[in-house]
């Protein structure tokens, strides 16, 4: 009679109940794979917020300072806009990396299906992934905040602390724009979701000037959005207004979000990969 | 080679059965795997062997039945399982921007393997697929037979017991298939266990022990190529072309001999097969075939005796209507 061979339990048994030790493995591709487009990655990442806060702040600015108002708290329009920006490219960030690469992850590129041919599940794949955006959140906000100082548009020290806001409000994005992005096929809905929901968010969430100059009806919708809870924060950081009741009904939202977001990410990542 | 009764099971599947909502891609199939054998799924398109072999594979859950690698339950056990697997999907997915020795080193690292281990079997491998002078280069512009050593140099970088290819040759060029089999023929003499999906017969005949036919998500033969070819078909094949103005004539005047009382007389044959431009002739003499055709006064324009394939099999097996 033949005998069923019964395979000894090997490291990898122990490892995938160690919930980060495949992750990282994922974490690992990413980073090798950034090795080879970092030095543009980061030269857009300096130009960007430089751009910005030279042309809306600086230049805009000056225009905006001479009518300036109560409603910006009295402050120049430049360390104004300057944490709005800040989160709001947090945003973008958070959209850029959850929607190409993702989809080129199962569709051009086909690494996450090489992944999962290895001892990887696919919620090792999305955490490694997911470690890797956090990542880069963290380099451009970095870098974005650095900027901000160098234009001596920090009010407060607490500035230093809208950092990780920032990549809270970029990951109240990313995770569930991951857990949509895997299950795309084509990236035709992508132009769509940029132009119709990031770019009103971008523009419309107290980014550029205070919800309260919104009409009366649409300030419940700003009130809703992710991205206004992550630009009130950042800006009440870096102006040293920043109170710990309000702190934390922000902190709590962009993180119900985030989690929300990552719980749907393992079920699409799943039956995507897994089928 | 048939399993003998003392070999190692390595796979075993019973009632082993996939559904993608209504629709059933595999369909209650058995079969078993021992060690060191090279195994063969063929099949049409759409037979289910992708299906079988992504189950096996642990990255598709089955629907029911039972399935067991390695001894172990694919569901439960799959981060174990796919440890000491090798995989050779169907598309190749490797990192086009990194280079030959990047993907290894890369896919290594999924299977948690140190650094310096890595870096060796990379090199002993891109030997073995003959790409180590192209190690430094960009897989971009490499061509699709190398890219396909690539992915198997890669699917051997954990020293797997069990290698899956899911169509390993498809689309290569006569050349680059040829290498392809010559590297996996050197595989199975070290003892790794293969299992692969073709449409292709040549392919299954030279590098398979036994093999399963597929269609419609069920196992419809089981055996070696020979016993395949035995079984299911006779030893030659007599092809006849005629004139196409004759052609219908000259099929029905042959079938008619099928049917007689003195079949083995007239025409020593055990199947017609009347195609648009050829009549074949399934006979155990392919010359005594040709010779008493001639003595019922047909002349064919071109006359072929060979002997069976496994190709005759599959197409009586599995019909020659397209399967999608």
């Amino acid at each position: 009679m033949a005998v069923p061979t019964v395979a000894a339990p090997t490291a990898e048994t122990a490892a995938a109940s160690r919930p980060w030790s495949f992750a990282s493995r994922e974490l690992r591709f990413w980073l090798t794979d950034y090795r080879r487009t970092w030095r543009g990655s980061v030269i857009s990442s300096v130009l960007g917020p430089v751009l910005y806060l030279g042309a809306m702040g600086a230049g805009l600015g000056t225009l905006v300072n001479r009518h300036s108002s109560a409603s910006l708290g009295g402050v120049t329009y430049l360390a104004f806009i300057s944490p709005g920006l800040l989160a709001a490219t947090a945003m973008q960030t958070g959209f850029g990396e959850a929607m190409y690469p993702v989809l080129g992850s199962v569709k051009w590129v086909s690494n996450y299906f090489a992944a999962v041919a290895s001892p990887l599940r696919p919620a090792d794949v999305f955490r490694g992934h997911l470690m890797f955006v956090t990542l880069r959140l963290f380099m451009n906000c970095g870098i974005f905040l650095a900027v901000i100082a160098a234009f001596g548009a920090a009010r407060s020290p607490m500035v230093i602390a809208a950092l990780p806001v920032a990549v809270l409000t970029g990951l109240a994005f990313a995770p569930a724009l991951m857990a949509w992005s895997v299950t795309r096929t084509t990236d035709v809905s992508f132009s769509v979701l940029m132009r119709f929901v990031m770019v009103p968010l971008f523009l419309f969430s107290g980014t550029f000037f205070p919800v309260s100059q919104l009409p009366g009806w649409l300030q419940p919708v700003a009130y809703v959005t992710p991205l206004w809870h992550g630009v009130a924060l950042c800006r009440a950081l870096a102006l040293g207004t920043a109170d710990p009741a309000g702190a934390a009904v922000h902190v709590g939202y962009l993180l119900v979000l985030a989690l929300a977001g990552c719980a749907a990410a393992q079920v699409t990542y799943r039956r995507r990969l897994h089928e | 080679m048939p399993h003998p009764d003392h070999a190692e099971v390595l796979i075993q599947a019973s009632r082993l059965t996939k559904q993608f909502g209504d629709f059933t891609a595999v369909d209650g199939i058995d079969f078993r795997i021992t060690r060191g054998e090279a195994f063969g799924f063929l099949g049409p398109n759409g037979a289910g062997k992708s299906s079988t072999m992504r189950m096996i594979g642990c990255v598709s859950p089955p629907t029911s039945g039972q399935l067991a690698i390695l001894g172990w339950d694919p569901v439960t056990q799959g981060p174990a399982i796919r440890s000491r697997l090798g995989v050779v999907p169907q598309e190749n997915t490797l990192d086009i921007e990194l280079t030959v020795r990047e993907n290894l080193l890369v896919y290594g690292r999924y299977f948690g393997l140190p650094r310096a281990v890595i870096r060796e079997r990379a090199a002993s491998l891109l030997d073995f697929v003959q790409l180590s002078d192209r190690a430094e280069d960009r897989v971009e512009p490499l061509s699709g037979g190398m890219k396909r050593r690539l992915v198997i140099a890669r699917s051997l970088i954990n020293e797997p017991d069990i290698l899956l290819l899911d169509e390993p040759t498809t689309g290569l060029d006569p050349q680059a298939r040829h290498i392809v089999w010559d590297r996996l023929f050197r595989l199975k003499q070290r003892g790794v266990t293969l299992i692969l999906t073709t449409h292709y017969m040549d392919e299954a005949e030279q590098l398979c022990d036994r093999l399963v036919v597929m269609d419609g998500g069920q196992i419809v033969a089981e055996g070696s190529p020979r016993e395949l070819i035995g079984g299911y078909s006779t030893p030659e094949v007599l092809e006849l072309r005629f004139d196409p103005a004759d052609h219908e004539q000259a099929a029905e005047k042959l079938a008619a001999q099928l049917d007689g009382p003195h079949r083995e007389e007239s025409l020593p044959a055990e199947r017609l097969e009347v195609l648009a431009d050829r009549v074949l002739i399934y006979t155990r003499d392919g010359d005594q075939a040709l010779a008493a055709a001639r003595a019922l006064g047909l002349e064919p324009v071109t006359s072929l005796a060979r002997r069976s394939t496994l190709e005759d099999v599959f197409l009586r097996l599995t019909g020659r209507q397209l399967g999608d």
